[in-house]
């Protein structure tokens, strides 16, 4: 609190200065240290107290991490990461009887390559990092950015989910037999899985223990060169997360995890739902916001810290020394006005000062949102996922695209005769060559709305785009 | 009459790079008739200490929207009322 306690070499002279002195709201005899929310003030302690139950809470509340189950850590050094990972840490270092049961494995991926960092300031950045990672005796990979040009397209494929959704607490126990059950069975087919993880750790090039291979320039340069082809930083930033998502999930696939925990924030969620619904995203805005995230089949995306704001992480760090990395992204010092989502994040802020329940309304809203269930028809697609967002295509082929029924049967023929190599394929293609290709084939006939957008935006300069994609 | 006041400033969370990528500095403040207040802070750290961009620090009387600021590892909302007159102590 603001009280002269010492004297600094007899310069300062001694002020009856005004005392601030509020009590914690909650055990009223500590003096307050911090507002959350608006006008609830803690003390130090109670604060602790608040922020760890309600990281178990949210756990608890949406039970779909499994005791023993592999939990992969996405943490990015940011703040909220971070904290995820000391919470982590904290649930399951307990005594208590409902210590957090799961085994944690930690990814971070480095983007210098796509925001235009030199060699060694990414390095400094990776060491930073791995000494936090080390700290923590958890397994870890650090995976750059530029292996996502080398995966294999299998990535692209939903994978079966390997338990039901549990709706209740009973069935919930059932899917924790259940998934017991498929581990024990999954023994004797131990070798079919270590020779497709081993092949695909072939293609990755990753070495145990988490630290991979050093990359070479020329792909960085493939990766700059890719990003260069994308005109406006909203796509830029589109595309940089599409390619994360694609290379945690690929990460999570090789190494047997099967969920992973992301370090979105209250904010954060707020203005990315805001974003998405610019964007175009937003017939997947339940899974892209909401708890978890099922779209990817075997891989459930989970986001344990939703429910707090930027605040509450920021208080908690710094009260409790929890390590975090700063490290530059695409849109760092970047005008208001430089993409959608940074001028999302602008104004939510900006709001949230002087309307401090901008966020939680918003939060609150998003948890309203539920995924539709798409009405079976008769003639079921063979492809009904989005191929770079995995999300349920919102895109219809309809009249307004082609100019005569005859040629949408032709296409809708072609797209079901594809098959789903030949698609990651093309958009492999795409992402390597992208003068080249051609936007108004087959590949934005899989991909969604937005989607669709970002990579009409990569290859406007050098194509003619039809008409039929304006 | 106020006496010259050392001040110890930590800035983090990207707000470093503002400052030349130090996180933390040791400043003194200059002699002045009026007690220093918080206004009056931030109109000197964004005349004498911010390197570049000070419309991403600072905006109009306080700091931008999304920038935290504690005061000895308290809240500054906590303080809001006596803002104006808070008198600046040293930190450790």
């Amino acid at each position: 609190m603001c009280q002269v306690d010492e004297e600094y070499n007899g310069q300062l002279e001694h002020r009856v200065t005004p005392r601030v002195s509020k009590k914690c709201v909650k055990c009223k005899e500590n003096t307050a240290v911090l507002i959350i929310r608006a006008g609830d003030a803690f003390c130090r302690g109670c604060f602790k107290e608040y922020f760890i139950h309600k990281f178990r809470a949210m756990l608890g509340k949406n039970r779909v991490i499994f005791p023993g189950e592999k939990v992969l850590l996405a943490v990015s050094g940011g703040p909220a990461s971070s904290s995820m990972l000391s919470q982590v840490q904290e649930g399951l270092s307990r005594d208590a009887p409902k210590k957090l049961r799961f085994v944690p494995g930690i990814i971070y991926i480095d983007e210098g390559g796509a925001s235009g960092q030199s060699m060694e300031e990414r390095e400094r950045a990776v060491a930073q990092l791995e000494s936090v990672f080390r700290a923590t005796n958890y397994h870890y990979h650090i995976v750059h950015l530029e292996q996502v040009l080398s995966l294999p397209s299998s990535v692209l494929d939903a994978g079966s989910s390997a338990t039901e959704k549990p709706q209740t607490g009973s069935s919930y126990k059932a899917a924790v037999d259940q998934f017991i059950q498929t581990k024990k069975n999954q023994h004797p087919d131990l070798s079919v899985e270590n020779a497709q993880s081993h092949l695909s750790s072939l293609s990755m090039h990753e070495v145990e223990n988490g630290v991979t291979s050093p990359i070479t320039p020329e792909h960085t340069q493939a990766l700059q060169k890719l990003f260069a082809s994308v005109r406006t930083l909203t796509a830029k930033e589109d595309l940089l997360h599409t390619l994360r998502q694609h290379l945690i999930l690929h990460t999570a696939r090789t190494q047997g995890y099967t969920k992973v925990m992301m370090g979105d924030s209250c904010s954060r969620l707020a203005i990315k739902l805001l974003s998405n619904i610019s964007l175009g995203r937003g017939a997947s805005l339940a899974t892209d916001t909401g708890f978890s995230d099922p779209r990817y089949g075997d891989v459930v995306i989970v986001r344990p810290m939703r429910d707090y704001s930027s605040k509450e992480i920021a208080y908690y760090n710094r009260m409790f020394d929890i390590p975090s990395v700063f490290i530059p992204g695409l849109d760092t010092k970047a005008q208001d006005k430089a993409s959608i989502q940074h001028l999302t994040e602008s104004f939510v802020t900006k709001l949230q000062t002087d309307f401090p329940s901008t966020v939680s309304t918003i939060y609150r809203t998003s948890e309203k949102l539920h995924t539709a269930c798409p009405p079976q028809n008769t003639n079921t697609q063979p492809f009904a996922k989005c191929l770079l967002c995995v999300c349920a295509l919102d895109t219809k082929l309809g009249e307004s695209h082609c100019q005569c029924t005859k040629t949408a049967s032709h296409h809708r023929n072609v797209l079901y005769s594809l098959n789903k190599s030949t698609c990651n394929f093309i958009l492999k293609l795409v992402f390597l060559f992208p003068n080249h290709i051609n936007i108004s084939t087959y590949p934005s006939l899989l991909l969604c709305y937005s989607c669709r957008l970002t990579i009409k935006d990569m290859v406007s300069e050098r194509t003619s785009i039809t008409s039929h994609y304006s | 009459m106020a006496a010259p006041i050392a001040i110890h400033l930590e800035f983090g969370g990207g707000a470093e790079l503002l400052f030349g990528s130090v996180k933390e500095h040791h400043v003194t403040l200059p002699n002045q008739s009026e007690p220093w207040d918080m206004k009056q802070l931030l109109v000197w750290i964004r005349g004498n200490m911010l390197k570049e961009r000070p419309e991403l620090f600072v905006q109009g009387d306080t700091v931008r929207p999304g920038i935290l600021v504690l005061i000895n590892d308290a809240d500054w909302e906590l303080m809001v009322g006596v803002l104006p007159e808070c008198v600046l102590c040293v930190k450790d």
